[in-house]
């Protein structure tokens, strides 16, 4: 059994006397530690902007030209926090209590009330920022409500709430590398982590622009490389977006835990060709204003106008008729798949619903409508062609978020000591479901509140600057990068990247995506190993290694998602039981909803690496539900 | 199933032949030069960059090097794509990155001349690559409030008219992509600029440092070998968030000011 380190004493309590008991690292010491920060997404941009702040010395890195745009920046409609600004009922507990339940009851509850009491801190940081959300006439902020919650605790900038807060972070971040106190490495992928004596001494890069692959050395390294999405091919994630850091230092000992548990999200654009490179999310918020619903007639072609009030099929608002259009998205998801597969989904392919505006647009006016969503309904015609203002959307569920992630303590620190996990990259808050505007509360308080403490704890117990780069581990470690580059760069077989890539992702979703069984699966564990042993003999990867070569990073990360979709797979397998974004067809109610299995599932399953294609061992962590009780999520 | 080609029904596709001229340029300092490349069968519901994917899956296949270009999210918001498509930065749609334009806004038989981003501010990297880390020492030079983690005040404690957040709102959309430096023909950056200080300068929580801040990053953006404004407007005719001009004139006065009380 592994230990979560969760404090002592009641749930309301723990952070507060954690905080005050963890050991304290000297204010003039704390230059003397060195600490890497992998990716500038919100959680690893606000984590080095408040290290720094506090005096430690940090060396930033990500893959992208600049910090400012790693994914957390496409996040669309809004951050939750418990102000109870609108008066409405909402607490720490109520936003706990929602984020367990949401989670189908599969996260630490010591974890997540933890990130309800923080969330209130993260609202106040970003305004002092200066992130412009969006506020009432009296000049105060403004809310609205999202998926799995009945209270409205979101707060947003227009449809571009990730974007004004990765800016934000972002501006904290670039406030310390201009006093020097942050070193920043963009365009560096980091290709490894390097352990010496268990403990993580850290990383080897390769810059992306020169090709040169170097060393360097940190008392405590940071993930926060965000989820792997991107093993289905076609997500919401964007293009760089992978599992190379994540699963490099999972191959290095880091535990991964519940890589089953990922989020398909309901509301995206449907998929129309098979050059297809991404899926593009139209935000939750939409489902405030907008009714979901499929013709009642199989097969019927009539254009949406067309069809009369009484042949339509409000399935969410019938079946759910307490939370609407407004249930969690593993719900919403599943029951637009269950229509489709009936025969009633709309569009060319008949894999798509409609998300019907005409109402609110009777009710509110479009200026309203325009004035709440305006950059979305735009997007959609840009994609589409098609205006949301006059037909309904068309949607459909596309992969948007993991969460599942490397293991992590209550402390964020993975099992490997010294290497700590943040954000959408660490398993720890979310369980099986993450409810809507949950994410980017999350990777900030990550960041900002929980990591920068913690953190601390830890290096107060280690002497600075043992580390140097001249240590063997470092030298083994630099050459196995270099030989895997190098291997990668002279097979020169017939098949691009991106046509492995694609035969992946279209297997992990048939088998694996929104419902999972039994044969399927174990199908699934006999073709990946055929596919990545084809890879490695046919894989085309053209260009060398001393200069940029978009190729070559995507055939390194393919490779990876070619191995740790196993790991996936094999997670699914196990898991003999549904719950949020992880459905297993043998397991379900009478009613078709999530049949959990808390005698014999009630844990997380974190899986160590015995080698690629060997079958990893699986360590559990039980989940002790002290405050909330497990109960049978009910949105009806 | 998402990935399949959609089976058995009846798609109307539209696809067109176009002729590319491509700037291919193998580094910073290797000359660079025009390649001419077919793109045959494109479905007008590609977007650009997925045109640009198809025609460099058909290169590698040949045994050629792939065009290098930056894109990431290709939903319009990271600002890391970005390319001039026949004189225009991001192509000829308004108020649109080019991962966001679509082939159906091309006809058959067009030639596109696609080249990147030239400003002495962003060296070219490779082919359509360039190096915009000039933008992020400006931020880095001002772009912020200096306010550390743990010492905000309560979030309402601070109202804001709605009127200044919405302009506010308006400027920090920006992207920083740099198709404004790349529409200049001063190969300015002061519509990045002018959206970052006016963004802060509406709002209470960036009044105090507004005057250190514009002046701190005028003067980086000087540094780094931008250009002057001389009121053309093709700045924000290229802008893909379509920020307004008007964050220039305020920049400009902020500016003004700080000098004359500095």
């Amino acid at each position: 059994m592994l230990d979560s380190k969760i404090p002592e004493g009641p749930l309301k309590e723990k952070w507060t006397k954690h905080k005050s008991k963890i050991k304290l690292v000297n204010p003039a010491n704390k230059r003397k530690y060195h600490v890497i920060v992998v990716g500038t997404g919100l959680a690893g941009a606000s984590a080095a902007a408040s290290l720094s702040e506090l005096g430690y010395n940090v060396h930033v890195f990500c893959i992208q030209d600049s910090p400012r745009r790693a994914h957390s920046i496409a996040a669309q409609g809004g951050i939750n926090a418990a102000k109870n600004y609108p008066n409405d009922g909402d607490s720490i507990y109520r936003l706990f209590y929602d984020t367990v339940k949401g989670g189908d009851f599969r996260s630490r509850e010591a974890n997540v009330y933890r990130l309800a009491e923080v969330s209130n801190c993260i609202i106040d940081q970003c305004v002092a920022q200066g992130v412009p959300f969006a506020r009432e006439y009296s000049g105060y902020l403004d809310n609205r409500s999202f998926g799995g919650a009945q209270v409205s605790r979101t707060f947003y900038a227009r449809g571009q709430t990730g974007q004004q807060l990765l800016l934000g972070a972002y501006s904290a971040l670039m406030k310390e590398v201009g006093k020097g106190a942050i070193k920043l490495y963009p365009r560096t992928e980091m290709l490894d982590l390097v352990i010496a004596d268990g403990v993580a001494r850290g990383i080897i890069t390769r810059n992306l622009v020169t090709g040169k692959v170097e060393r360097f050395a940190a008392d405590a390294v940071v993930l926060a490389t965000g989820g792997y999405g991107n093993v289905f091919y076609l997500s919401t994630n964007a293009k760089a977006c992978n599992v190379t850091a994540s699963w490099r230092a999972h191959k290095k000992g880091a535990l991964f835990a519940n890589p089953c548990y990922t989020q398909i999200h309901p509301t995206c654009i449907p998929v129309h060709g098979d050059y297809q490179s991404k899926l593009t999310l139209m935000s939750e918020s939409l489902r405030n204003d907008g009714r979901v619903w499929v013709p009642k007639k199989k097969g019927d072609t009539r254009q949406a106008s067309q069809i009369p009030e009484d042949e339509r099929d409000y399935y969410l608002e019938r079946k759910y008729p307490s939370f609407g259009n407004l249930v969690p998205r593993d719900l919403a998801s599943r029951n637009a798949k269950l229509v489709c597969d009936e025969g009633k989904g709309v569009g060319a392919t008949g894999q798509a619903v409609y998300l019907d505006f005409a109402d609110a647009i009777k009710r509110l006016g479009a200026d309203k409508l325009k004035e709440r969503y305006e950059n979305l309904f735009e997007m959609y015609e840009r994609i589409s062609g098609v205006s949301a203002y006059k037909e309904p959307m068309m949607i459909y569920p596309a992969v948007h978020y993991t969460m599942g992630g490397l293991w992590v303590d209550y402390n964020l620190m993975s099992n490997l000591p010294g290497l700590f996990v943040i954000g959408e990259a660490n398993f720890s808050d979310h369980g099986a479901n993450r409810l809507g505007a949950s994410a980017l509360m999350q990777g900030l308080a990550d960041g900002y509140f929980v990591l920068p403490y913690t953190i601390g704890d830890y290096l107060a117990g280690v002497k600075s600057g043992q580390t140097k780069t001249d240590l063997p581990e470092f030298a083994e470690a630099e050459k196995q990068v270099k030989e895997k580059t190098d291997r990668l760069l002279s097979i020169k077989g017939k098949k691009t990247v991106d046509e492995f890539h694609r035969e992946l992702g279209k297997l992990v979703w048939d088998k694996c995506g929104m419902a999972r069984n039994d044969a399927g699966l174990k199908e699934a564990l006999k073709r990946i190993p055929e596919i990545r042993d084809e890879f490695w003999k046919n894989v085309n990867v053209p260009g060398s290694g001393t200069d940029l070569n978009q190729s070559l990073e995507r055939a390194g990360r393919v490779a990876d998602f070619l191995e740790f979709s196993e790991t996936l797979v094999r997670d699914a397998l196990h898991r003999r039981e549904s719950c949020g974004g992880h459905f297993r067809e043998e397991f379900q109610t009478p009613e078709g909803e999530a049949l959990r299995d808390d005698n014999n599932f009630c844990y997380v399953g974190a899986w160590q690496f015995q080698g690629v294609g060997n079958e990893p061992t699986l360590h559990k962590e039980a989940l002790n539900f002290e405050e909330v009780h497990l109960a049978q999520r009910n949105y009806k | 199933m998402p990935h399949d080609p959609l089976p058995n029904l009846i798609i109307m596709t539209k696809t067109i032949t176009l002729t590319l001229k491509v700037w291919r340029q193998k580094s910073k300092s290797e000359k660079g030069k025009f390649e001419v490349y077919k793109a045959d069968n494109i479905d007008t519901d590609m977007s650009f960059l997925e045109m640009l994917d198809v025609v460099n899956e058909k290169l590698t296949k040949e045994g050629k090097e792939p065009i290098a270009f930056d894109h990431d999210c290709r939903e319009g918001i990271c600002g890391a794509c970005g390319a001039v498509v026949n004189g225009q930065p991001h192509g000829p749609l308004d108020a649109t990155t080019l991962c966001q334009l679509h082939m159906r806004n091309f006809k058959t038989g067009q030639t596109l001349v696609i080249e990147p981003w030239r400003a002495k501010g962003f060296p070219i990297v490779r082919d359509l690559v360039v190096d915009r880390s000039s933008f992020d020492r400006i931020m880095a030079a001002g772009g912020f409030v200096s306010v550390k983690t743990g010492s905000a005040p309560e979030a309402n404690s601070i109202a804001v008219a709605k009127k200044n957040a919405e302009l506010a709102m308006d400027a920090a959309q920006c992207i920083g992509c740099g198709a404004c430096v790349a529409a200049c023909p001063n190969a300015s950056a002061m519509l990045f600029v002018g959206a970052k200080v006016s963004q802060l300068s509406l709002l209470p929580q960036g009044k105090i440092e507004s005057k250190e801040r514009v002046l701190k990053m005028v003067k980086k953006m000087d540094e780094e070998g931008f250009g002057n404004c001389s009121n053309e407007y093709e700045c924000e005719a290229a802008c893909p968030k379509s920020i307004s001009v008007t964050n220039i004139a305020r920049m400009n006065k902020e500016f003004r000011q700080a000098e004359v009380d500095s």
